[in-house]
């Protein structure tokens, strides 16, 4: 599971635990370390926990038990304004009553800054948002995207060497969030910053970090780079909640080294990989990506095991074609085709064979 | 295009007719029906608003008592002018008694006392005395009227009651303004009462004053508690509202009153503390019958119209705006004065406004806690129309005080801008 050591930690939590009633636990027992310059992401249905991680981070909730260190010391009694933590939020918080140019002057202001050096930071860190021509317009003045690039560039101003972000994107539109999405991380390499992310929208999550930590229950279920976690998911939850995923449930009939075999419920026999399970006669779920269901059995190994899978509906996407299947009592088995010339587009109602290498499909807790 | 176009450019409709005449007749029936709706509620503010404080305004200016009462001396007394220092002619005298004959058939002549008396005292018992005696004169012998007249009440042989009955024998008239801001109508023109009738100003000059007093009390006391009920958990918020809304459902009168009972030198007040020797037994507070008292306890009545307004803008400040000054390093009061502060000014406004207006107008309160030195311009007012009759006098007083309101209003928007005021 998530491993909290690391000798140079920038951020670290150790065995945090938050409750905000006494009688619930909103974060079990939260461990995490972070390299100063990685990007991390906070990724989890909503009211798993995140955003409390993040306010715990900023000084705005207090840990009830466990410790958070930044760069070595505990700041679990610094207060907020003096962690020197840069933050972007949600609805972005921009003062309504200052202009573009004036919300950028106050982080230095507080910090007793001289007039031309202020003058100078707001006009660069403007500039690195594209934003130069707007220093003098009120928030309401901009469109939400604008908005959203002088939230960062306010995080940014006064240079703090961490930044988190709490579902800053969330509020724009698709193609905008696309683009943003590669111009913070881009920001955030060429600065050279911290950044903690938080989001509940998983492509976002894989296409922006270095590692992302997938929070449910209060716990990290996995924490791991981006293509780690999409293919090989520790556990249930991490795999069904990262991109799209077929479930059978059954029992381990036999675990040999790097292979085990499942009977599923209906009796079929099937090959998969061993991953949190590891006793014979364990209730099992397996996971398979629909990409990697094979229906041309001359792409398979010969002794592998096969399914009967009758064809439910055919959906012709462009590139892909997304086919649901009606597999071992599971009507919901989708598979995922690329639209090739060569490519057979399956019919409704027909009768086909699937199989799959045994390591694409893991076997975790039921 | 398919539009059809009129020779002078205009579009048509499809049955030929103008469009925007097509348009404004389909537009037609919509609107008689809205106003249907409307329409009783319009009736309504009319008959119940409108039109009552039309006809008070109007009064601060009628003045048609005298030129009624008495047109055929009106008329004589034209040529006459109080400079001169002579009495008026015989014919003047001679119409008088004409024109009192039918007053007093009419019995209208003691309301001619009653208008003239306050301009001039005496004149409600000169009327009464003369319109006993005025059918014994003997009008038929030629014998000069006004010997008889001056034998009746020798104040008939005083030029001055002659220039009291031509200066407000007009029938508009600035006299009752003129009174209200302490000056009087004279022959010769506008002029500053006597130094011991001088008050109205004075009482408005308190009156302003002290709302405004009472105004920023208001915001003292009712900042934190707004912010109270914006901040805590719904729950506790809710119980706090039904405290602040709780004065609504006490009657009025019952709360003034128990601020005599907590104020009062023999009061509960007054009492702990002499018990807790703050105070000698001899040194009690005065803490009512003055304007102290007026102020606690008008505060204490207008209070929830200030938090009101208040809490419904704060509510709309997100906690995120304190959190992010907080994250770029402001302590808690700079962000509190910086950020939180001048996004609560549009309630602070709006409250202000209300609760100034209110006191301005207020009545009860002053009236029972008070005393004569706690008193506002409204009591005033109240005396003019209930115990002296003053009318005219009352609806200038009024007037004057619609007119401050306004101009501060005005002043509020040119300074404030009345689009920042959040009502809700
Ligand atoms: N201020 C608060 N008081 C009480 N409960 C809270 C508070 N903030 C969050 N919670 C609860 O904590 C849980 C986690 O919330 P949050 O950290 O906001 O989740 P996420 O950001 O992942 O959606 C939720 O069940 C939420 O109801
Ligand atoms: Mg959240």
């Amino acid at each position: 599971m998530a491993d909290g050591s690391l000798s140079d930690a920038f951020v670290e939590f150790e065995r945090v635990q938050k409750s905000y009633d006494g009688e619930t636990l909103v974060v079990k027992d939260l461990n995490l370390a972070m390299p100063k310059g990685e990007f991390l992401t906070m990724l989890g249905p909503s009211g798993s926990g995140k955003t409390t991680c993040l306010m715990m981070l900023a000084g705005f909730e207090t840990a009830t038990h466990g410790d958070i260190r930044l760069g070595g010391v505990s700041i679990n009694n610094i207060p907020p304004h003096k962690r020197g933590i840069g933050m972007v939020f949600q609805n972005y918080a921009l003062f309504p009553h200052m202009t573009i140019a004036e919300n950028l002057s106050f982080p230095l202001e507080v910090r007793k800054m001289g007039k031309s050096e202020r003058e100078d930071k707001v006009k660069h860190a403007l500039d690195m948002v594209e934003m130069g021509a707007f220093g003098g317009r009120r928030p309401s003045q901009l469109s939400g995207g604008q908005q959203q690039r002088v939230a960062l560039a306010r995080a940014l101003v006064f240079e703090p060497e961490l930044v988190l972000m709490d579902e800053p994107l969330g509020a724009l539109d698709k193609q905008l969030r696309e683009k943003m999405q590669f111009e913070i991380t881009d920001l955030a390499h060429r600065l050279g910053i911290t950044v903690v992310y938080v989001t509940h929208d998983q492509t976002e999550a894989l296409t922006m970090s270095d590692r992302v930590a997938v929070f449910d229950d209060g716990r990290i279920q996995q924490l791991a780079p981006p293509d780690t976690l999409y293919e090989e998911p520790e556990n249930s939850f991490v795999a069904q909640f990262i991109g799209e995923n077929n479930t059978l449930e059954g029992v381990i009939k036999e675990i040999r080294g790097g292979t085990c075999l499942v009977q599923l419920d209906d009796g079929d026999l099937i090959d998969a990989k061993p991953v949190n399970v590891t006793a014979v006669g364990e209730r099992t779920r397996v996971s398979i990506r629909p990409e990697r269901v094979e229906f041309n059995k001359d792409r398979l190994s010969p002794d592998a095991h096969l399914l009967k899978a009758t064809v439910k509906e055919f959906i012709y996407m462009g590139d892909i074609f997304r086919t649901r299947l009606s597999v071992a009592g599971n009507d919901d088995f989708i598979i995922k085709t690329r639209n090739a010339p060569d490519q057979v587009r399956l019919k409704p109602g027909q009768e086909i064979e699937i199989g799959w290498l045994a390591e694409d499909c893991r076997a975790l807790d039921a | 295009m398919s539009d059809a176009t009129a020779p002078d450019g205009s579009v048509l409709a499809a049955d030929g007719t103008p469009l925007k005449r097509s348009l404004a007749r389909s537009l037609r029936l919509q609107k008689t029906r809205a106003l249907l709706l409307v329409a009783p509620l319009l009736i309504f503010v009319l008959v119940s608003f409108i039109i009552p404080i039309g006809a008070m305004l109007f009064r601060s200016v009628e003045n048609s008592q005298v030129a009624d009462t008495l047109p055929l001396t009106v008329a004589a007394l034209q040529d006459w002018s109080p400079e001169a220092g002579t009495l008026p002619e015989e014919p003047v005298y001679a119409a008088f008694v004409t024109d009192m004959i039918a007053a007093v058939e009419a019995k209208e002549h003691t309301k001619l006392g009653t208008r003239l008396n306050y301009e001039q005292t005496g004149m409600s018992s000169l009327f009464r005395k003369s319109g006993r005696r005025i059918k014994r004169l003997d009008t038929e012998s030629g014998a000069p009227l006004k010997d008889q007249l001056i034998a009746v009440d020798k104040k008939w042989g005083d030029v001055e009651t002659w220039a009291t009955i031509k200066t407000h024998s007009v029938r508009y008239t600035n006299g009752y303004f003129l009174n209200a801001i302490d000056m009087q109508r004279t022959p010769e023109g506008a002029a500053v009462q006597p130094e011991d009738k001088r008050i109205l100003l004075k009482l408005f000059g308190r009156t302003l004053w002290m709302s405004l007093a009472i105004t920023c009390s208001c915001i003292l006391l009712g900042y934190p508690i707004a912010w109270l009920l914006a901040n805590l958990p719904a729950r506790k918020a809710n119980l706090l509202l039904i405290l602040v809304l709780l004065p609504f459902w006490t009657s009025l009168l019952v709360r003034t009153s128990a601020w005599k009972v907590l104020l009062q030198q023999q009061g509960v007040i007054n009492d702990i503390l002499v018990w807790l020797g703050m105070l000698s037994d001899d040194g009690r507070l005065i803490m009512i019958n003055n304007q102290t008292g007026t102020i606690i306890a008008m505060t204490h009545i207008l209070l929830p119209f200030m938090i009101l307004p208040m809490y419904s803008v704060m509510q709309t400040i997100a906690p995120s705006y304190l959190r992010a000054a907080k994250s770029m390093g402001a302590t808690n009061w700079t962000a509190f004065w910086r950020v939180y502060f001048p996004q609560s000014v549009p309630g602070i406004g709006a409250g202000s406004i209300l609760v100034f207006i209110l006191a301005i107008g207020y009545y009860i309160t002053p009236e029972i806690v008070g005393g004569t030195k706690g008193v506002f311009i409204s009591n005033r007012i109240a005396y003019h129309i209930s115990s002296s009759l003053n009318w005219g006098l009352a609806a200038a007083l009024g007037a004057i005080l619609l007119a401050v309101v306004l101009i501060l209003y005005w002043a509020y928007d040119k300074i404030v801008g009345i689009d920042n005021v959040k009502l809700g």
